[in-house]
């Protein structure tokens, strides 16, 4: 019993976030969470793999044989038809998901950062400047989305459309919006971390504030953060198809995006032509469910109130009829009396 | 006669999120009408977990077999509508926390009330003057008014007394107490265990005590059952359990529990060894005054009130009062976490009166600190060995915690921990492994002066006696001076040279353990030391005789 790792200390993989909970969840729970990875996972490897994926480019009119052909329905040459513009519709659902990903992407990464660091100060030193940015936050929640898009796609892009610009465009506005989520999240934790005995612990030791706030209290604060990335994430979707759908989207020759592909099957629908429509449409909803599943059952598994557990065994494993080491010794925890059932006695939250 | 609760082979079992834990493994135990049967054990001995079966209380986790049989019902077996029939009529429940079993925003009345709507049919008038008369019974003043009154408005001991009303108000044949006094102070312990004892003189209800504290077990119990690891040890009534003990659990439990007067003679012996010549005081403090600024239009708080003391090198100072006395706000402004406000604190030679950050930096090195909840003073991300090093760290004594970690292991064998255990997560330890672990941490600087803010009263019983003893070991060892902040009188004469008394922020008594606990001078401290119970039925029913004729001189 010297080096060798404690017993019940889980592996490496089985702490990693998503894993963790899934291997704690059962039934209905479980379920939940295997769809919204599962489809979750569908999205990301279509968007690595569109360029081999894709029967054609997603600006693709003609091949070999001569132009495509307008509105021609699904069979044949086109598994899923083709669009009013001529574009392959199967091809285009592909090449989508590529932009939706990089709109998530771009969208997480740039609040993630700046939110989380304005709430780790902003709840840790407290006073005037917490006051200001709270102040700050409340006022920019309060602020739509779609507005804000609007205004800095036309901004970035300086009406010229491309991927670039639409991306980030979308990207910027559910930065700005959802900062004040993060911040909000983390200042919350970071006020009640502030308070613990471990950071006055630290304080009493004469530790920097730097060191408290990061290596303290930050990495205490971030439990809640995958729940808010995965709503964030289809919030991002979204605000892209939205502006794509509005116009201020991506033209069909820099990026695929469906909320374009959307706008342009409206007349479509009423003259009976469903492909065009349906599978855009299909296809946004399904990564927004995928994205909401892993999110809500994350949420229900973070709550130990709200998760489901297996029924008790009436025939318990041996390790765990003891609960408690009343007063170990030196000499018990030496000759491993006591090692093994420490874990097992876990304070009720 | 026949008895009012029977359980006969009870096992309960948990589901957590890692194996199915057992917590109560075939108990069977009986209360006769009129009788207080006390469960004693430490955390985790499954004593509340029994306790909770007989009100049907267990959560959705449990899983129950066996038989409780409370009248002509078995509890196990009933529907969720039977047993709220049974809730309240036949058993009612008093809890450990008087102050979140009431909901603040009804009126204590209405909370009682709530009780008798329940059962039949009051009217408004009808439910209004029971509840008024059940509050008289318990002992609240001027019932009449105070029926009206939001929990806020009494005091803990006050709201414990409702609580115990609205138990009673249904006249119930059982009451389960869980710990009823475990919130509360000394002084007001007291009386709520006298109120207990009225509730089965006057009211006939059998009492089923939960408690740790073998001392309020011998003041009110009449038999004792003793449970370890969710199994009932030994049973016997409360005399004979106190004057033999027969399993050796119980022997060892009734050894570890700290006794009035033991500190005496080991107090003498350290003054003798001690050095006599007078160095200049660690910690001196003279009027100082601490204020906690009011909300907008209301005065300051003042916490500590004209309080002077000093603490010499190497010297031990016991700090003991009720809660809310000051004595954490005294602890808390020697390490600078809050504010002197008044008077003057000079800890190590730097007044602390408008200090800042920067000139006390230096200082906190030769400062260590023990904290009360050994379970929250740790970082849960960081392994033991990492937090033990982060005042080496700090201080720049270590590049990092690897570099550290030789240091680090002679700490953990200082205080008697494998090296073994610096690899795990504070969650790991037991209570009182991260208590020493605590320790390990504080004393890693070698400091001159240790605050130990109340570092036992988390723990366990048998615990509390390993640390205390490793405590005052350790102080032997590395000389450190010491401020240990207790409320428990008995842990702070085994460890202190000199106790000092506080009271609503006034220093009341300061001397010797022999000065302070044998001839008490302020009538505060005359009180709380008699209002201490003492683990033996016998002597402690002399000693409730002596606190009742204190009360009667007030």
């Amino acid at each position: 019993m010297t080096a060798e790792q404690p017993p019940g200390r889980p592996s490496f993989w089985s702490r990693l976030p998503v894993i963790r909970q899934l291997q704690q969840s059962v039934g209905l729970q479980r379920g939940m969470l295997i769809v919204g990875l599962t489809i979750c996972a569908i999205f990301i490897l279509t968007a690595i793999f569109a360029p081999l994926i894709a029967p054609y480019g997603f600006a693709q009119l003609r091949d070999a044989h001569g132009d495509f052909g307008a509105q021609d329905p699904p069979g044949g040459k086109h598994l899923l038809g083709t669009t009013v513009g001529g574009y392959d519709v199967l091809s285009r659902v592909i090449w989508g998901a590529q932009t939706a990903l990089l709109a998530i992407l771009v969208a997480v990464t740039l609040s993630v950062f700046l939110g989380i660091v304005l709430g780790v100060v902003s709840g840790y030193i407290g006073g005037w400047l917490d006051r200001i940015l709270v102040v700050i936050a409340d006022a920019v929640y309060a602020f739509p989305t779609l507005l804000l898009a609007i205004v800095s796609a036309i901004i970035i892009s300086q009406g010229q459309s491309n991927l670039f610009g639409g991306i980030l465009a979308a990207g910027l506005s559910i930065t700005v919006v959802f900062i004040p989520q993060y911040f909000r999240v983390i200042r919350a934790e970071a006020v009640r971390i502030k308070s613990e005995a471990y950071v006055e612990s630290a304080k009493v030791v004469g530790t920097g504030i730097i060191r408290i706030m990061f290596r303290h209290v930050l990495r205490n604060a971030t439990r809640s953060l995958p729940l808010i990335i995965t709503l964030n994430a289809s919030e991002a979707i979204f605000t892209l198809a939205a502006l794509g759908f509005l116009g201020f989207g991506i033209e069909p020759n820099s990026a695929a995006e469906w909320g374009y592909d959307l706008n342009k099957s409206i007349s479509d629908v009423t003259s009976g032509i469903w492909w065009t429509s349906i599978f855009p449409g299909t296809a946004i909803v399904l990564v927004v469910v995928g994205v909401t599943l892993v999110g809500e059952s994350l949420n229900d598994l973070a709550d130990p109130r709200l998760r489901t557990r297996r029924r008790a065994s009436r025939v318990p494993s041996p390790g765990a009829a003891v609960a408690v080491v009343p007063g170990a010794t030196l000499d018990d925890v030496l000759s491993g009396d006591a090692l093994g059932i420490v874990p097992n006695e876990t304070e009720p939250r | 006669m026949k008895n009012v609760v029977e359980i006969r082979d009870l096992a309960i079992t948990f589901a957590t999120d890692g194996a199915s834990v057992v917590a109560v493994d075939n108990v069977s135990l009986t209360v006769a009408p009129g009788e207080v049967l006390a469960i004693v054990g430490e955390s985790g001995s499954g004593k509340t977990v029994t306790a909770k079966a007989i009100l049907g209380l267990l959560p959705e986790t449990a899983t129950e077999s066996g038989v409780v049989m409370l009248g002509a019902n078995d509890i196990v077996q009933l529907s969720g509508k039977q047993l709220r029939a049974v809730r309240g009529v036949d058993v009612a429940m008093v809890f450990q926390e008087p102050s979140t079993a009431l909901n603040p925003v009804y009126t204590v009345g209405w909370q009682i009330a709530e009780g008798l709507r329940a059962h039949g049919k009051y009217s408004r008038k009808q439910a209004r003057a029971k509840a008024i008369e059940i509050l008289g019974k318990v002992g609240i003043p001027d019932p009449e008014t105070r029926v009206d009154y939001y929990p806020h408005q009494f005091s803990g001991g006050q709201k414990q007394r409702v609580v115990i009303a609205m138990a009673l108000v249904l006249d119930p044949g059982l009451i389960v107490a869980d710990e009823p006094t475990t919130a509360l102070d000394v002084t007001v312990q007291a009386e709520i265990l006298d109120l207990l004892r009225r509730c089965r003189d006057e009211f006939g209800a059998a009492i089923v005590l939960i408690t740790h504290n073998m001392g309020v077990v011998a003041d009110l119990a009449d038999r004792v059952a003793v449970m370890y690891n969710g199994r009932i040890v030994e049973e016997a009534d409360a005399r004979t359990l106190f004057a033999s003990p027969k399993d050796p659990y119980t022997q060892r439990l009734l050894a570890a529990v700290p006794k009035l007067g033991t500190g005496i003679a080991h107090t003498r012996e350290r003054a003798a060894a001690r050095p006599s010549t007078e160095s200049a005081p660690v910690v001196e403090a003279k009027n100082l005054v601490i204020e906690y600024a009011g909300r907008f239009g209301r005065n300051a708080f003042r916490a500590v009130d004209d309080v002077s003391f000093r603490i010499y090198a190497g010297e031990v100072l016991g700090l003991v009062g009720e809660s809310g006395s000051g004595k954490t706000t005294i602890g808390r402004s020697i390490v600078a976490l809050t504010k002197v406000t008044g008077g003057s604190l000079k800890v190590l030679g730097q007044e602390m009166r408008g200090v800042r950050e920067s000139q006390f930096k230096h200082l906190r090195s030769d400062i260590g600190f023990v904290f009360q909840d050994p379970a929250s003073s740790f970082n849960p991300l960081l392994s033991i060995a990492e937090c033990v090093a982060e005042p080496l760290v700090v201080h720049g004594r270590a590049d990092d915690a690897g570099a550290a970690r030789p240091r680090v292991n002679e700490l953990l064998e200082a205080v008697q921990l494998p090296k073994s255990f610096g690899d795990r997560f504070p969650h790991e330890l037991s209570g009182g492994q991260r208590q020493r672990a605590s320790l390990a941490r504080s004393l890693a600087l070698e400091p001159t002066l240790l605050i130990a803010d109340e570092p036992t009263s988390a723990l366990d019983v048998s615990v509390q006696a390993r640390v205390l003893e490793l405590f005052s070991e350790l102080q032997r060892e590395f000389g450190f001076a010491a401020l240990f902040i207790s409320h428990d009188l008995a842990v702070v004469d085994l460890l202190a040279d000199r106790i000092a008394v506080l009271y609503q922020g006034k220093l009341v008594e300061e001397g010797t353990g022999a000065e302070v606990l044998v001839a008490p001078k302020h009538p505060y401290t005359q009180r709380l030391l008699a209002s201490l119970p003492v683990p033996d039925p016998v002597e402690q029913a002399v000693r409730r005789e002596k606190l009742r004729s204190l009360q009667t001189e007030d």
